[in-house]
């Protein structure tokens, strides 16, 4: 293989390598986690008034008098066969569960990207344009202000306003009792299903309900898209290319669209990856106030519960979401632009 | 610091000046509680519950009749004493790990570099949450989850500041005088870092404020019946179609916090930006 082609192959190498050293570690937090945890399950499947004899018997049944290595390897082999074990509280297996929630928690985290990606990149244009104008100075302190508010608190108080008051929106779940119990929602998208299913009234439904905890979801990472953005254009904008363009006279329009929007658009792709990552967490809290039948009410409603395998299930599931939308956003930004290969 | 730089420097930056008294009021009525509370915060009166504001109760009682305006000022207290923890945590780890790395280099560059990559790489509120919920509630524990996810950031930038500074001059004749080892990293890398630091940590604590109240109003921080903002609003979420404001109160004192760190970051980022006057 010639150099210009090994390279990037070995760029790409290293960037795996590093993204399965972060899934080892994650394991390996999640082991260390549930190995520390006072939540004893040999006390918890014989209840507290066990003997001591069947107490160690169950231990030695579950593993959990081994060499912290062998149940380590034990653990992760199971990981990697996809079983996460049963959960407590729904009796169904963790891996099964999981399958049914993280579609509704994707619908929403994707919807509320779109939303912020859209708005975001758009104000961050407009506050490149004259910076320190007017709009900018708008931009900023809303772009500000939005990113100090609690998102779930912001969640209650637009369900008062818009749902309880004012009657604009669907309240709480995914639809409304009639359809919810009703519909089959056997993909686990509901827009999908309401879609399919051809039911008048179905589909719109499923927007009213939508509609809320996207724009709450989507407000946080909008004031981050914008600044990022904005910051990206100005660092562009000091370069020399740039001089030449408006000496050559180019309007400030031209430049910002045709100049520096393409040559930044690995760090905006990067922001916008980070900022998904980080929709698929914080829809995590919108869930529950919205009771939004996602991993992120599963996740909270097993907090409750103290159920081990969900809490460590539904962890592994976004946290392996969040390493991977980095790793795959390392290698876009990689190929993508011929100055990093 | 001498006044006439510190005159400037708040006319430069209103921002900063605005956020640190709005810091500054948090931490007066949180330490000031128990002089200007007007009733005890776990004081139940249940034939007074669900009052809305009035002379008696200027921000009204609770579902358990306990008087709002003393529960939001002792509950600024587990928010602030949780910042404090985690920023008294992450900063000297991620600072150590950053300075070693930029200094030495070589393997122990690697090594370090690469556990802060992994960190970074892991999903912050998630594991916090997990963390919590395997090791149970509590602030001691929320803290612990959110510092153990919030240092590299610490790293990254004393590393890039240390890197800087080993190409200099003046660390070149600190070295020739004979000071090494840590009385040279502490004595002379260290104070470099500084004014990035300070810039992030402002940055980070909005962060904290929100992730603290987030812990709180899923029940994984401090325990009932101890007064905590996320907490308070975890309660009022129960009533909020008729009695809205017993949500509304603690967010809006977490939004405010949350605004003062954010002016405050804001404010010294400019202030540190040479383009900026």
């Amino acid at each position: 293989m010639n150099r210009r082609l090994a390279q990037p192959a070995a760029t790409l190498a290293r960037g795996l390598l590093t993204t399965v050293t972060t899934l080892a570690c994650l394991l390996l937090v999640t082991f260390a986690l549930t190995s520390l945890s006072p939540i004893d399950p040999a006390l918890r499947a014989l209840g507290d008034r066990a003997s001591e004899s069947s107490y160690a018997e169950m231990r030695h049944r579950m593993g959990l008098d081994a060499p912290w290595p062998q149940r380590f390897v034990h653990y992760a082999g199971n990981l990697l066969r996809g079983d996460l074990g049963v959960s407590e509280s729904t009796g169904q297996p963790v891996a099964a569960d999981l399958r049914h929630v993280f579609p509704a928690t994707l619908e929403l985290a994707t919807l509320a990207m779109l939303v912020s990606t859209v708005l975001g990149v758009a104000l961050g244009l407009v506050s490149a344009w004259r910076p320190r104008g007017l709009i900018d100075g708008v931009v900023r302190i809303v772009s500000l202000l939005g990113s100090s508010l609690p998102a779930f608190w912001l969640g209650l108080i637009v369900l008062y306003f818009f749902y309880a008051r004012l009657h604009w929106a669907g309240g709480p779940g995914r639809l409304d009792d009639a359809y919810e119990y009703t519909l089959d929602l056997d993909s686990g998208f509901v827009l999908l299903d309401t879609w399919r299913s051809g039911v008048p009234g179905a589909f719109a439904n499923a927007w009213a309900h939508l509609g809320l905890p996207v724009l709450v979801l989507a407000a946080y990472a909008i004031g981050q898209v914008t600044r990022m953005t904005r910051a990206a254009l100005l660092g562009e904008a000091s370069k020399e290319y740039v001089t030449l363009a408006r000496a050559k006279g180019a309007g400030s329009l031209r430049i910002l669209l045709h100049h520096l929007l393409p040559n930044t658009r690995g760090l905006i792709i990067t922001v916008l990856a980070l900022t998904y990552a980080s929709l698929l967490e914080g829809a995590v809290l919108v869930e529950t106030v919205f009771a939004w039948p996602g991993i992120g009410r599963y996740l909270t409603n097993a907090l409750f519960a103290a159920d081990t395998a969900a809490i460590v299930g539904a962890t592994l599931v976004i946290g392996c979401s969040f390493v991977v939308i980095n790793g795959l956003t390392d290698a876009l930004v990689r190929t993508l632009d011929p100055r990093l290969r | 610091m001498n006044p006439g730089v510190k005159r400037s420097a708040a006319r430069r930056s209103p921002a900063a000046v605005a956020g640190a008294a709005i810091i500054l009021l948090c931490l007066t009525l949180a330490l000031a509680a128990s002089w200007l509370a007007p009733y005890d915060p776990n004081k139940q009166d249940l034939g007074q519950r669900l009052q809305a504001p009035s002379a008696a109760h200027l921000l009204g009682t609770d579902g358990l009749g306990r008087d709002v305006l003393s529960r939001l000022l002792y509950g600024a207290r587990p928010t602030l004493a949780l910042v404090a923890l985690v920023a008294a945590g992450m900063v000297p780890i991620g600072l150590t790990a950053g300075i070693l790395a930029g200094y030495y280099g070589g393997w122990v560059e690697r090594f370090l570099m690469g556990c802060t990559d992994i960190v970074m790489a892991f999903p912050r509120l998630i594991l916090a949450l997990a963390f919590v919920g395997l090791l149970g509630p509590g602030l001691v524990n929320a803290a612990l989850a959110l510092l153990l996810t919030s240092w590299p950031a610490y790293a990254r930038l004393a590393r890039a500041e240390t890197q800087t500074l080993r190409r200099s001059d003046y660390l070149a004749a600190a070295e020739m005088q004979g000071i090494l080892g840590t009385r040279l990293l502490w004595g002379h890398v260290l104070p470099a870092c500084v004014p990035g630091t300070q810039v992030r940590l402002a940055l980070d604590m909005a962060g904290i404020v929100l992730a603290a109240a987030a812990l709180g109003f899923l029940g994984l921080g401090v325990r009932p019946p101890t007064a905590e903002w996320g907490l308070m609003i975890a309660e009022g979420s129960k009533v909020v179609f008729d009695q809205w404001w017993l949500a509304a109160i603690p967010g809006a004192a977490i939004f405010t916090l949350a605004v003062g760190f954010n002016l405050l970051a804001d404010g010294l980022r400019d202030l540190g930006d040479p383009a900026h006057d």
